[in-house]
């Protein structure tokens, strides 16, 4: 009679204490409360201290005349310019680096990660050695050691290392010939355009031909004759416009030529270097994980080696690549901000220098993050496209 | 005629043949390894280019040519620097680095008072060791030890001001110490609080969740520079006007908080990793929350992430290098520092003093990873999917 009644029963759900939902809105409330405090505490401390050290508050510093030169610049600027163009200054060599690190990163560590697969037992040798040695220093240490342990010490202008094609390497950076673009120049871009864009249909109607009907087509051949081919047939028609400006040697300094200073030549070198160790441990574990049955598989249908690796192998590595390698390219591009120990004026030096002189302390450092967030945002959201069309397309 | 009988049954096995010898030996391990094709032979040529060029010149750079002790930057020198070898002369200057060593290791800590440091050191080593070793028992008390002790005694023996202890000012801290100190007590801290930015992270409170996904994800989309420079020029204005803080606290937070955003990502990676039933038989056993994790789940995606922890310590490790950028002299900053000393600036001084900071950093980093693979071999239970 009693277990019926009890039966019969609400179950008990115990004190409201021991609630789960309870406990977790409770908890919630109280974070909410305390950060709200937080903030607000620190919110006034921050506006007590800016009134007592008398710095306005917002964005309007931007326009003033910043009164500092930057050694490097892709646009006009002199100490006139205002500091927001100063930041962007900054910014600009900051993609600069990063983009062109990126490209030597990449092709260096897959040489290497390769080579670490190699059958060649001195080759596997030698990327291990290569990856190990990169991979457990410090890339700070990697770019001091560019630019005052290789660069610094190479001889002065005068006694310039000659290298080939008409440049010279010395103290003061690498000399290269800069190309001087002559009237009709703007056929050979366009031509270049075309050719990249006809490269593009010519591959598109190829893979659907041989979709439909099996037959092949060189596509590799047409392309490169069309991207390297048009440009060059443009800059005989509009009678060779183009010619270099080598750069010369005079008494004290090489004149002439395009100048790339150390401190972006060690800057870049480091960058390229270290991160290309991570690259290459990223293509081996991609490679590797690619299982041997897909090779074998491939064999029996009849492939080549070499299209066993194209068509079966580098695909399916791809795509476990990918995703750690756009970690990678994140990391590089946020260790650029390393060049402030150099005095490369990438972003955080320039705006480095712009919060010391301004005093405005958090605008400077908001700025300093919302780019790195962004430009880390753009480069995510570029590979997650490339890691779409790689992914595997599942039922 | 003899009758022969044919049949034959063979009572033992035959002894095995020994391999032909173009498949043993040197002879066939090089024309495998080396020369197994034309494309193969190429590649070893250009290998063995490589390091017939850059071994012999380092190798005469760092040992032959080295000069290993020395008063000033003359034995560094050549002739026409002002020093005492021959022109065109090139070889490590380890003089420099033996001149500087207590420097490098200890910066501009007070002698007298050295041997402060040097006890931290060693008590560090006495309680690291055996905690490695697995085959030593009492891991617990040792590790309440190095984690929660020694920390209270270092800070203690380093700091001073009591005890009849003069005090030390982290300003005077410097090379390996700092290096060594920051990178401690970043590990020390960055994972738990990782942890718990995971659990964070894959908690049901909404509102818990949002502060901790913001919090990584902006972390971890900014460079350790502007983590350093918010720690060095953002944090004084936030306290009343007159509360300073210590340049090296600020630092070990900055670089705490970043090491602890990367290591809730890793931590995440694990918590994913264990499958939907070990959580549900958790609970079915009447498991509170911190039960849950703390008794099933942590301990066995803590052990799925090992390599990656371990990544995160070398990432960390290395990065205690940028506090030079809010000049603190960490061990790259103080060698980089005497790169000006005019006692000893030579041609060869910047490069000596880097690649000694190199191997250092090397071996440090090295060991760490060498010691997660061998972890990561032991712990392996033969449960892997």
């Amino acid at each position: 009679m009693a277990s019926q009644e009890i039966l019969r029963e609400e179950p008990s759900r115990g004190s409201f204490i021991n609630d789960p939902k309870v406990r977790g809105i409770f908890f919630q409330a109280v974070v909410v409360v305390v950060l709200v405090a937080l903030v607000w505490w620190i919110a006034n401390n921050v506006i007590a201290n800016l009134t007592r050290l008398h710095i306005a508050s917002g964005f309007g510093f931007l326009r003033g005349r910043a009164g500092f030169d930057i050694s490097e610049s892709a646009i006009a600027y002199s100490s006139d310019s205002t500091y927001g163009r100063a930041i962007l200054v900054g910014f600009l060599n900051t993609v600069i680096v990063a983009v062109v690190g990126i490209i030597t990163a990449t092709i260096i560590g897959f040489v290497i990660g390769i080579g670490r697969l190699s059958h060649n037992w001195l080759i596997r040798k030698i990327c291990t050695v290569y990856v190990e040695v990169f991979r457990n220093i410090p890339p700070l240490l990697v770019i001091f050691f560019w630019y005052s342990g290789v660069l610094a010490v190479l001889p002065p202008p005068r006694e310039s290392i000659n290298l080939p094609f008409g440049s010279f390497l010395n103290q003061r950076g690498f000399y290269f010939p800069r190309a001087v673009w002559g009237d009709g120049s703007w056929l050979i871009l366009v031509a270049l355009l075309l050719g990249i864009a006809m490269a593009w249909f010519v591959a598109r109607k190829a893979y659907q031909r041989q979709m439909a009907t099996g037959q092949q087509f060189p596509v590799f051949w047409t392309s490169v004759a069309l991207i390297v081919g048009l440009p060059l047939l443009a800059y005989a028609l509009s009678g060779f416009p183009l010619s270099f400006d080598f750069p010369k040697q005079s008494t004290f300094n090489l004149t002439g030529g395009f100048q790339v200073r150390p401190e972006f030549l060690s800057l870049y070198l480091a960058l390229s270097c270290y991160t290309a160790a991570f690259i290459a441990e990223i293509v081996r574990a991609g490679i590797r994980g690619v299982s041997k049955g897909q090779t074998e598989a491939a064999g029996a249908l009849g492939l080549r080696p070499r299209s066993i690796l194209r068509l079966v192998v580098i695909p399916q590595a791809m795509r476990i690549v990918i995703p750690p390698l756009t970690s990678q390219y994140l990391n590089l591009t946020k260790n650029s901000s390393l060049a402030i120990a150099i005095g490369y004026p990438d972003l955080t030096a320039t705006a480095g220098t712009v919060l010391n002189q301004t005093g405005q302390a958090v605008e400077g450092v908001v700025i300093m993050m919302a780019v790195y967030l962004a430009l880390s945002l753009i480069t995510s959201a570029i590979m997650n496209v490339v890691n779409a069309r790689m992914a595997l397309v599942e039922r | 005629m003899q009758e022969h009988d044919l049949s034959f049954v063979r009572a033992e096995m035959a002894l095995a043949e020994p391999a032909p010898l173009s498949e043993r030996g040197l002879v066939a391990w090089v024309r495998k390894n080396l020369i197994a094709s034309a494309g193969d032979t190429i590649l070893t040529i250009i290998g063995i280019a490589l390091v017939v060029m850059i071994l012999p010149q380092v190798i005469n750079w760092a040992f032959i040519n080295a000069q290993w002790t020395g008063p000033d930057r003359t034995v560094c020198a050549t002739v026409a620097q002002g020093g005492i070898q021959p022109d065109g002369w090139s070889g490590a200057c380890w003089a420099f680095v033996n001149a500087k060593f207590g420097q490098f290791m200890l910066g501009r800590y007070p002698l007298e008072e050295r041997w402060r440091p040097i006890l931290v050191a060693v008590l560090f080593v006495v309680l690291l060791v055996p905690l490695l070793i697995p085959k030593v028992p009492r891991k617990g008390l040792n590790a309440i030890l190095l984690f929660l002790v020694l920390p209270v005694v270092a800070f203690i023996l380093l700091v001073g001001n009591v005890f009849g202890l003069p005090h030390v000012e982290t300003s005077l801290w410097g090379g390996l110490l700092v290096t060594l100190s920051l990178s401690f007590v970043g590990i020390a801290v960055s994972l738990p609080v990782g942890i718990m930015l995971a659990l964070g992270r894959r908690s049901k409170m909404p509102i818990i969740k949002t502060l901790c996904v913001v919090f990584i994800e902006t972390v971890r989309g900014i460079p350790l520079i502007t983590v350093l420079f918010f720690a060095s020029v953002m944090l004084p204005l936030f306290l009343p006007a007159g509360v300073t803080f210590d340049k090296f606290l600020r630092a070990l937070i900055g670089v705490s908080l970043f090491a602890a955003a990367y290591m809730a990502e890793v931590v995440r990676g694990g918590l994913q990793a264990i499958p939907k039933g070990q959580y549900e038989g958790a609970d079915s056993l009447g498991l509170g929350y911190w039960q849950k994790m703390g008794l099933i789940v942590l301990p066995q995606a803590l052990k799925l992430v090992i390599p990656g922890i371990v990544n995160t310590f070398i990432g960390m490790f290395k990065d205690t290098s940028l506090v030079i950028i809010i000049s603190m002299f960490d061990l790259l900053g103080i060698v980089k520092q005497n790169f000006s000393d005019a006692n000893w600036a030579t041609a060869q001084t910047a490069r000596s003093g880097l690649v000694f900071a190199a191997f250092i950093f090397w071996l440090f980093c090295f060991g760490m990873s060498r010691y997660s693979m061998y972890t990561e071999r032991r712990l392996d239970t033969g449960h892997k999917r």
